[in-house]
């Protein structure tokens, strides 16, 4: 609880909501020991008095009454009818709710019927009907507010409840003996607290507002009794000679109302442990890069030179990769492999400046491809190499493809995004990229979402996104680990065969030993953020010198072999 | 999408008739007597005994419903006493011009909502997100019933740039501009609430999908900038927005009442405060009916929207 209010406190808007809040409650509370005048007292020759009039700071009302001691007095009125709302419909809501989520079965479809129907109601209207019902009156203006605010409670308390309801706390409550009314009381209440004291601080500003707003229509309180609302009803009437008799209740309104919202977003954000840390920034188009680098020199293919990428963290920055230098010629495959976290993937979104950033930081190194430095290229620049030159395929294609797109479309937009090319033209080059990837019905297929494809299908997809503009180098970042065995040999031999007839460079990042060895001709090994072994493959294979090699070998399943516990040599490469 | 539909429709059914059924309950127990209400004090027991025969007050609970379901399903909502007129004549024409501001006022939300949550998401943290997140959290405080007397203070009177209440000029034709003038106000009065709404839940929507990876593919294949906010990220935050656009349209046909009565706007909310107010149950029960069923519709067409935009929902 002082952890809770620590945390408030610090949210300075918060603090700040709490303080305005602190102020006009105590005022409210000690309208009586004020030396204010009779709120009720009308005297005619004094009507409409400006503000900063001697003696009626505020002015005076179409009656000659003290405007500020009827706003002192309003806003007693206006606080205690909302919160007296926000506590009933929290109390009966909440109710509803538990019952709904805890006993579940008939009772929750009922119950939830109801509230489906209420909730069909636009909010205003449901109060409206209420008071039609009740009559016009502040009592009555009240629970038409709480009955249109009781489904709101109803439905986040029944969610919250119902997650409770199979958990094995309360199913021990019960072996223990323990009734349902009991467990209801003593298990489900106190874990569903916090959901209610958000959803009531979330809502009671708006309970205020709609209250003060049925007195505003004549619907709320009657005179000579005026809450904020009908204040500001009765200075609408007198708007254009003294603007200051409505102006001032609706800024005490619009006061509370903020306030109140404030110290609502405060606590959900103190009690909702997923919002506690703070959200990292947006992430830009391109990997920030340290100043001051040296600049990269041309290369022949890819050059990668003492790459060290951070990611600053909460806890302090972390180097993710440390100094590594990897080189992919043209034509070249170059297989990049190591353990989850050695930061192989991190150095091939390297490449392009793909890391997300904030956090990721290219601390130092240089990165070049052909001519280009790309660790200087501008915005733009990069942009206009990213997928024409160097295309990347990732590992999920389930998360990786726009799930709202068309495939086709997709494809189609790599092309148009480089080139100037009509759309037709696009779709025949899209067509004829299906086919070459030895997708189903090419001419078709396009018009297929994600989520209507196969794992392997979906690949092929990615693999035609990549080859749209014939790039030199394709970085593959695990990309048949999403896929079952025998799909994983398809989309390999694919990539190989396209690797071969378009003289591609490809540099192949994955976990999985016997995959890199189908298709690479040079493998490095990475751990720790360091490049540990490098050389050709199948020498490498062969006599493994680094103890991470030799466990990404014997972690790799072998035909007709049983796994062993303990690493092996691995056998005499096939031919 | 055909079967869909028909399901969705079949699915309105029990929702409309516990509408109906609620509506009808509360305005059957009102205490006081409807005949009183509409005869007066000054009626004879015969002339009460016959207008309460005529309501069917005399019968059962039950029965009255059934009968006055019976009779809305057949267009007829009855007849005002305070109007002497059909009810669901006054409620139409008084509907169709809550419906122009009401949709006015949602159109501007949602454009302004999305635009001010979308550049608030791309400059996270910068002023332009201060400044966002803060005329959010005024937007959402503000009671649109104090904004609108303030805009007719500043703009009407003190600037005298536009016209301080009504629909149209009582002088002059009912044309298209003489229209816009009177709306501009009230729209943007009703609009401001469900904006900050709009722009806040388009913020983190957008945050939430700038951060996937499918936005990393669009980076990674040489998409602009621009085109993967407004065609990649926006498209994905959609789907979450448009729900609660949905959801706002109920607010801003509530928050109507308040709004018409500001600015005089001849619309069904100002015509259920006057009809609370001379008790005219008939009046009442037909105005709320329809909103409400306008109201269930619309977040039909919501749903549909969604589904349109997003082929997984029911795949």
């Amino acid at each position: 609880m002082r952890a809770l209010a620590a945390r408030l406190l610090e949210n300075r808007l918060a603090a700040g909501g709490l303080a305005v809040m602190a102020v006009v409650g105590a005022v409210a509370l000690a309208a009586p020991l004020l030396p204010l005048a009779d709120p009720n007292a009308t005297a005619p020759a004094a009507r409409l008095l400006p503000p900063f009039t001697p003696g009626a700071w505020l002015g005076t009302d179409a009656l000659g009454r003290d405007l500020l001691a009827r706003l002192v007095w309003g806003t007693r009125v206006s606080l205690a009818v909302g919160l007296a709302a926000a506590l009933l419909a929290a109390l009966v809501g909440s109710a509803i709710g538990l019952a709904a989520g805890f006993l579940g079965g008939r009772t929750e479809t009922i119950l939830m019927r109801v509230i489906d129907v209420l909730m069909a109601f636009p909010y205003l209207l449901l109060a409206l009907a209420v008071v039609a019902a009740l009559g016009p009156g502040l009592l009555n203006a009240l629970y038409a507010v709480v009955v249109a605010n009781i489904p709101f409670f109803a439905r986040t308390v029944r969610g919250a409840a119902a997650a409770l309801r199979g958990r094995d706390f309360v199913e021990a409550a019960r072996l223990s003996g323990m009734g349902e009314t009991r467990i209801l009381l003593t298990e489900v209440l106190p874990n569903v607290m916090p959901v209610i004291v958000i959803t009531a601080s979330t809502t009671v500003g708006w309970m205020i507002l709609e209250t003060a707003g049925l007195s505003f229509l004549g619907l709320g309180s009657q005179p000579p009794q005026a809450d904020l609302g009908a204040m500001l009803g009765e200075g609408r009437k007198v708007l254009i000679t003294a603007p200051a008799v409505a102006a001032v209740p609706g800024l005490v309104v619009f006061l509370i109302v903020m306030s109140l919202n404030l110290i609502g977003d405060g606590l959900r954000d103190a009690l909702d442990p997923r919002l506690r840390g703070g959200t990292p920034g947006r992430p830009g188009a391109a990997t920030r890069v340290a100043p001051g680098l040296a600049p990269a020199a041309p290369a022949e293919g890819l050059a990668v030179r003492d790459l060290t990428v951070a990611f600053a963290r909460p806890e302090g920055a972390a180097d993710a990769v440390r100094g590594v230098s990897l080189a992919v010629a043209p034509g070249e495959c170059l297989g990049l492999v190591g353990e989850s976290g050695s930061g192989k993937s991190v150095t091939a979104h390297a490449v392009t400046r793909l890391v997300a950033s904030p956090p990721g930081l290219i601390r130092g190194g240089t990165i070049a491809f052909r001519d280009d430095d790309l660790l200087a290229l501008p915005p733009e620049g990069l942009r206009r190499l990213r997928g024409r030159r160097i295309a990347y395929v990732f590992q999920d294609p389930l998360t990786t493809l726009h799930p709202l797109m068309r495939v086709g479309d997709q494809v189609a937009e790599a092309i148009r995004v480089h080139r100037v090319l009509p759309a037709r033209a696009a779709r025949t080059r899209t067509r004829d990229l299906f086919a070459a990837v030895m997708l189903p019905e090419p001419e078709t297929i396009g018009l297929a979402y994600p989520h209507e494809l196969s794992g392997g299908q979906r690949q092929r997809v990615a693999i035609a996104m990549a080859l749209a503009n014939d790039p030199d180098l394709i970085v593959a970042d695990e990309p048949t680990t999403a896929l079952d065995v025998t799909v994983q040999a398809e989309i390999l031999d694919l990539l190989d065969r396209l690797r071969r007839e378009r003289h591609l460079a490809i540099l192949f990042i994955s976990h999985d030993v016997g995959v890199v060895r189908r298709i690479c001709d040079r493998v490095a090994v990475m751990q720790g953020g360091r490049i540990v072994e490098e050389g050709e493959t199948r020498a490498l294979l062969a006599a493994p010198r680094h103890p991470v090699t030799r466990g990404l070998i014997a972690a790799m399943p072998v035909l007709g072999r049983r796994r062993s516990a303990e690493p092996r040599p691995v056998p005499e490469a096939r031919p | 999408m055909g079967a869909y539909l028909l399901g969705r429709l079949a699915g309105l059914v029990p929702v409309l008739i516990g509408l109906s059924l609620i509506v009808f309950l509360i305005m059957a127990l009102i205490p006081g007597d409807p005949a009183l209400a509409i005869l007066g004090p000054y009626a004879t027991p015969d002339s009460l005994a016959r207008v309460r025969a005529e309501l069917g007050l005399d019968r059962s609970l039950p029965v009255q419903y059934a009968a006055w379901l019976g009779h809305v399903l057949a267009g007829d909502l009855g007849r005002s006493h305070s109007l002497n007129r059909p009810v669901l004549d006054e409620v139409g024409e008084r509907f169709a011009a809550t419906l122009v501001l009401a949709g006015a006022a949602l159109v501007l939300a949602a454009l302004i909502g999305l635009l001010v949550g979308i550049v608030a998401a791309v400059r996270q943290g910068g002023t332009a997100d201060r400044l966002a997140t803060l005329a959010v959290l005024v937007g959402i405080s503000m009671p649109s019933f104090w904004l609108g007397l303030l805009l007719i203070l500043l703009v009407s009177v003190r600037w005298r740039l536009l016209p301080v209440s009504g629909m149209y000029a009582i002088t002059g034709g009912e044309d298209l501009s003489d229209l816009l003038a009177h709306l501009v106000l009230p729209a943007v009065t009703l609009a401001v609430v469900a904006a900050g709404v709009i722009a806040r839940l388009t913020r983190s929507a957008m945050l939430e999908v700038l951060r996937q990876d499918f936005v990393r593919t669009a980076r990674a294949k040489g998409v602009p900038e621009r085109r993967i906010i407004v065609a990649h990220a926006l498209k994905a935050a959609l789907v979450t927005v448009i729900p609660v656009i949905g959801i706002q349209a109920g607010f801003v046909l509530g928050g109507a009442v308040y709004v018409e009565t500001v600015f005089q706007w001849p619309g069904i909310g100002r015509m259920l405060v006057n009809a609370i107010a001379t008790r005219d149950v008939l009046l009442v029960q037909g105005g709320v009916l329809v909103v409400a069923t306008a109201y269930v519709l619309f977040n039909l067409a919501a749903d549909l929207l969604q589904r349109l935009l997003d082929p997984r929902i029911g795949a």
